[in-house]
């Protein structure tokens, strides 16, 4: 009788019990998320094409990179120009609108849920196939310019000068999340604040600058880094609007991680480009934190 | 000409602004909606008109028929299946692994903590090479498995998204359950498991959508057409090598879109809040 209980006892304590709970994520991150980026980090320095052995080649996947290979720098252009471009002017529309639907009536909700819709969808691949007729040389957008006046025949996606501009256009138009977290932001905002202001004489505008700017700027700041890191892994868009063309002018990094390793099956070069990759992001997020000092509000600390 | 006229004037245009742009944000929408009840030979010649005439049905048994003898049904059948294994599982891991960070305790909780972050950060595409090696090695290429497995250990997104909402519950629950001798596995499973229900139907939504949607990892595990799932399937319909019928493309885009439409007609306040949890809580 003594031993089950002292296991109950045993299961019980915390530093038992906790580790039982997160075993499941335990496992997981090792196995799918750990292991694989080891195993990569390994590949990386190979060439491997999945059949025979990997064979090592020190840093010469590197070195191909940025000595030989051309389309690796130009989608990396692409896909900077993607992610610097896109994700802040999806935040400052999502702001905008946010400001807009910010008071809860019967006809904001429906606004809100309307505006949303096009985030929820976004991602399918429905919605991409849907781009690429809209924005095709016969397709629906120069359909409408043709019939109110405006006699239009380019191929926004056949261009190279246009077709990343459509791209970005489709990312913009999918900022109904942002809004929504925008609102919910707006709503954490003290009243007394702009109570405040009201009374020193400030008008709307002011207030806007000097009080809800920066309150919101942790909330920004979040999405800032999280949606930069989205849109560096971008794939869909790419792949499925424009196969990365005209002329590679939309090769998204991500799409050419994916022909190296599963077209060309070059899985060592895949494996170089996606750790590069990785230590970019990992660059770009530590700059961004660097700055966060500069314009990023921090609550006073309190006791 | 009071100040009431002006507001009211002020009041008219913010509407007429409001419903106009957001006849552009979801016009495209629309646009596929109507155009897939146009003759499969009009949607580009009427692209500009949202009447279709005749108003058609064909497009719809048309992609219904699906490609290389497989019908449309099995591959929403396979989406279905993947979406609603791949949900059960990782929003019951996630729960069980949120409890544990949030209520317990634990040597070494920061650092596994800091894991769930980084794995929250770090996106598929980085690990897709190592882990399509090692599926491969197991035989998994060509089902669902590779799919499905991964969710059953926790999906970081839904374990932080939990962990918040078990923290705004008050510990009160829990120390009065250990005074009467609840053990902290009862504790979970019989008073604080009821409670995240909420959390729960969150993460449920969020993750059939994502499921729903998931494309690139489908692509590189499913290579048969009778396993592929929607997403695929509507990828080989616009396939250059394949005859291309863009009107029953349209519909079968329509069908595909349909599960996430009732989502968001029926769950939005859960959408709103998983959003708002994920965007403002970092």
């Amino acid at each position: 009788m003594k031993k089950p209980v002292s296991i109950r006892k045993f299961l019980n304590r915390e530093n038992v019990a906790g580790y039982v709970f997160i075993l499941p994520f335990i496992i997981g991150f090792l196995a799918f998320m750990f292991f694989p980026l080891v195993t990569s980090l390994f590949l990386s320095f190979t060439k491997y094409n999945i059949l025979s052995t990997p064979i090592f080649i020190g840093l010469d996947n590197f070195k191909r990179m940025f000595t030989q290979d051309s389309v690796f720098v130009q989608s990396l252009g692409v896909t900077f120009l993607y992610a610097f471009v896109s994700v802040p002017l999806r935040l400052v529309m999502a702001l905008a609108i946010a400001l807009l639907f910010q008071r809860t009536t019967r006809a904001t909700s429906v606004y809100r849920a309307v505006f949303y819709l096009p985030s929820i969808m976004g991602g399918s691949i429905a919605v991409a196939i849907l781009w690429r007729q809209m924005f095709a040389s016969d397709g629906t957008f120069n359909s409408i310019l043709n019939a109110v006046g405006i006699p239009c025949h380019v191929s926004w996606l056949g261009d190279a000068n246009t077709a990343i501009w459509i791209l970005i256009l489709m990312a913009v138009w999918q900022f109904g999340s942002a809004m929504l977290i925008f609102i919910a932001g707006l709503k954490q905002i003290p009243v007394s604040l702009y109570e405040a202001a009201t009374v020193d004489g400030s008008g709307k505008v002011r207030q806007f600058f000097k009080i809800t700017l920066p309150m919101l700027t942790p909330v920004i700041f979040f999405n800032l880094i999280q949606q930069i890191i989205q849109g560096f892994m971008a794939f869909t868009q790419s792949y499925i609007v424009t196969q990365g063309g005209p002329m590679n002018s939309t090769l998204f990094y991500a799409v050419y991680m994916y022909q190296r390793a599963f077209k060309f099956y070059e899985m060592g070069y895949g494996s170089a480009l996606a750790w590069l990759l990785l230590i970019l992001v990992g660059i770009v997020t530590l700059i961004l934190f660097k700055t966060s000092d500069k314009w990023v509000y921090r609550a006073s600390e309190e006791g | 000409m009071g100040s009431r006229t002006k507001k009211n004037i002020g009041a008219v245009i913010y509407h007429v602004f409001s419903c106009l742009f957001g006849f552009v944000m979801i016009y495209p929408l629309i646009w596929m909606l109507i155009s897939s009840f146009k003759p499969t030979n009009d949607i580009y010649k009427t692209a500009a008109s949202l009447i279709p005439q005749p108003f058609v049905l064909d497009n719809y048994p048309n992609g219904w028929k699906g490609f290389g003898g497989v019908s449309f049904s099995v591959f929403i059948k396979n989406s279905l299946f993947v979406s609603t294994l791949s949900t059960i599982g990782a929003v019951i891991s996630s729960t069980f692994v949120a409890f544990g960070f949030a209520r317990l305790r634990f040597h070494g909780r920061k650092i596994w903590f800091a894991c769930v972050m980084i794995t929250m950060m770090l996106p598929f595409q980085i690990v897709m090479i190592p882990q399509y090696i090692i599926f491969n090695k197991l035989g998994w290429v060509n089902t669902f498995l590779p799919l499905i497995v991964p969710n059953f250990f926790g999906g970081a997104f839904f374990i932080f998204l939990t962990m918040q909402f078990f923290m705004g519950i008050p510990r009160d629950l829990d120390e009065a359950a250990k005074i009467d001798g609840c053990s902290v596995y009862g504790i979970f499973f019989r008073i604080l498991m009821p409670l995240v229900t909420p959390a729960m139907v969150t993460c449920t939504i969020f993750s059939f959508m994502w499921t729903w949607d998931n494309f690139l990892a489908s692509m590189i595990y499913l290579n048969k057409p009778d396993i592929y799932t929607v997403s695929i399937a509507l990828r080989m319909f616009i396939d250059p090598s394949s005859i291309s019928d863009f009107g029953a493309t349209l519909a079968m885009s329509v069908v595909s879109l349909l599960p996430i439409f009732f989502i968001f007609i029926f769950f939005q306040k859960y959408l709103v809040e998983g959003i708002s949890t994920e965007g403002l809580k970092g």
